[in-house]
């Protein structure tokens, strides 16, 4: 190895052993630092991921959504309107839409039960998503009794489990024939839930809107990128929300970090004194600060990040759910699609381990670039 | 040879409670020769030898090098006189490294790690092949009676012990000049007796020996070929 790579070395192996020196004060500020990743690491890849959730809902969503409003209130729309509704110019496709919410107090979750053409489902079974599977406990072929509008349980077989791509976009979703939904519901024919269009040119959205709004002053259309403005916006509260909750701890792990960073302790000052007397220059100091510094800065990130994965990703961010999933007692737990965002781990990186970095080679720096007696005199 | 013209050392210069620990030395002190500092606490005799290893820089005066600095700067011409306080710290660090060994009274060795780790630290930064650098530190240890100690921490060294290790730290560099600051100050006699008995080695070998002491174990020894008194900063009598 050449001398420079190998002084390299040398030093990072000098940090490594310094760190287990000091065992104890290292593994407690480890602790707390990679907690406080933990913390924020969760709390992106939650927020990310209910994003990517939501994003990968409205991909399948249609472009417009038009509801019927009676005095404020929901009302199925009208077969009819989906007549007049394609006839207005650049409309390419109205889809008449049949769902409803299905409360299973069995289970205390809400289902969402949709109609659908799908020629492969058989009659009188279901498609069911991952998260009913799981909330049921039920798989492929089994029977499933749902209790109608009139009390009276219809059972259902259950033809297939839907993948599990995303699964705030399936976990609650039953899939069965038209006539099942209307059966289910006492849904009359000649309506629907709301209706679903499809623009031929998505620019002319917002005027098809207006039109249909002149059309059916009590239609209510929904844009596509209201639904998504919205989804971020409600993630983007919540996460907001825990970040406020967090604060505190995050601040006072600076007050902590800072401590320790940038105070030494006699004993490492008289240590940096033998070093220079001993022929070490204030770079090589400095680099064996730096290691030390980086060596914990990047493990808490790590471990933090590790964790933070695991937390959310496996265990479905057990410890945030309840105030970031605010509507989770109605709906089948799910488990979020791994979402990482890039950009994100990089801020993350930058805010966590630059800072700490940076605070234990200032008082190292002052401590290397005096003589090296005053140092040993201190 | 170590010349030294009219060296000042005034801590906390300029401020309101200045103090003159060094106050106008001026001396020769031969090479490959045992030169003693004696003189009460307070004296001066530390700081002097610390401005000679480069530890400091004194407030006036000139401290030349003759013909001892040429591996630590092989890129100067330093094979005669080098004037070393205005040398740039990089040069100094240097120097130090390559040219002098320190023995500390307190020893100095960094706690927490072995005894072979404590003699390597002056090699790390240097670069050197580690395989080449722990041989020399494993039988310089061994010819100072530490082989059952190599991977033993040092906290748990005698007294003793622990300053034969921070000599085979201040041999490991093969420095031409040897700086001792009250080396048997720790010792009983038997020990101070063992400790003269290995400068009397490194005296045959060629090395250039400085140590303060007031005990007369070293400063009546026959191997101290000079004495110098100090007191008040001063150089007061040589013999």
């Amino acid at each position: 190895m050449r001398p420079p790579l190998q002084r390299y070395r040398n030093i990072l192996d000098f940090a490594l052993s310094s760190l287990l020196r000091r065992k104890g004060r290292n593994l407690a500020l480890l602790s707390v630092y990679a907690l406080v990743v933990f913390v924020i690491a969760s709390l992106v890849f939650f927020v990310q991921a209910l994003k990517h959730e939501a994003r990968e809902l409205l991909v399948q969503a249609p472009d417009m959504v038009v509801q019927r409003l009676v005095a404020g209130r929901h009302d199925p729309m009208p077969l009819a309107q989906a007549e007049a509704i394609r006839a207005i110019r650049g409309v390419a496709e109205v889809q008449p839409r049949l769902w409803g919410y299905y409360y299973d107090p069995v289970y205390g979750g809400n289902l969402t039960v949709m109609a659908t053409e799908d020629a492969d489902l058989a009659p009188d079974a279901i498609w069911i998503g991952a998260g009913v599977a799981r909330t049921m406990r039920v798989k492929e072929s089994d029977m499933v009794p749902l209790r109608g509008y009139d009390g009276q349980s219809t059972l259902f077989s259950i033809q297939k489990v839907l993948a599990e791509s995303s699964e705030l976009v399936s976990a609650d979703l039953v899939l069965m024939a038209p006539k099942d939904v209307r059966a289910l519901f006492h849904f009359p024919e000649n309506l629907a839930t709301d209706l679903a269009v499809q623009a031929g040119n998505p620019r002319e959205l917002p005027t098809i809107a207006a039109k249909i709004v002149e059309l059916y002053p009590d239609s209510r259309p929904i844009l596509k990128a209201e639904l998504l403005r919205t989804y971020e916006a409600v993630f983007d509260w919540r996460g907001g929300l825990m970040v406020v909750v967090l604060a505190s701890a995050v601040l006072s792990f600076i007050i902590f970090a800072w401590d320790k960073a940038t105070g030494l302790s006699a004993e490492e000052r008289k240590e940096i004194g033998v070093l220079k007397s001993l022929g070490w220059e204030s770079a090589d100091v400095l680099l064996l600060k730096f290691w030390e510094g980086t060596v914990i800065s990047v493990t808490a990130y790590l471990s933090g990040v590790l964790l933070a994965y695991a937390h959310v990703f496996f265990f479905s961010a057990s410890l945030f759910e309840h105030a970031l999933k605010g509507w989770s007692v109605l709906f089948p737990r799910y488990r979020l699609v791994p979402a990482l965002d890039g950009y994100q781990l990089t801020v993350l990186f930058f805010l966590t381990v630059l800072p700490y970095t940076a605070a234990t080679l200032v008082p190292s720096w002052r401590a290397a670039t005096v003589d090296p007696d005053a140092a040993m005199r201190s | 040879m170590i010349e030294l013209a009219q060296v000042v050392k005034t801590y906390e210069a300029g401020l309101a409670t200045p103090f003159t620990a060094v106050d106008g030395v001026t001396l020769s002190i031969p090479a490959a020769r045992l030169t003693v500092f004696k003189g009460p606490s307070g004296s001066g005799k530390t700081t002097l030898l610390t401005l000679i290893g480069c530890m400091a820089r004194p407030t006036s005066g000139r401290i030349h090098l003759h013909g001892l600095a040429a591996d630590a700067l092989p890129h100067l011409d330093a094979t005669e006189a080098l004037e070393i306080t205005s040398l740039p710290e990089r040069f100094l660090t240097a120097i130090r490294r390559r040219t002098f060994g320190f023995i500390f009274q307190q020893f100095n060795l960094v706690r927490g790690i072995s005894v072979l780790e404590n003699v390597l630290l002056p090699t790390y930064p240097t670069g050197e092949d580690p395989r080449a650098v722990e041989a020399r530190a494993v039988a310089r240890l061994e010819s100072l009676g530490l082989a059952r100690h190599l991977r033993a921490s040092v906290d748990r060294l005698s007294g003793g012990e622990a300053q034969r290790v921070a000599i085979a730290r201040a041999l490991i560099n093969d420095p031409a000049v040897i700086i001792a600051d009250e080396p048997t100050a720790h010792l009983d006699s038997r020990l101070s007796e063992d400790f003269m008995g290995l400068m009397s080695q490194f005296k045959e070998a060629g090395k250039t020996l400085l140590i303060t002491s007031h005990d007369p174990i070293v400063y009546d020894s026959e191997l101290a070929d000079r004495v110098v008194e100090m007191r008040d900063g001063r150089v007061v009598s040589e013999a």
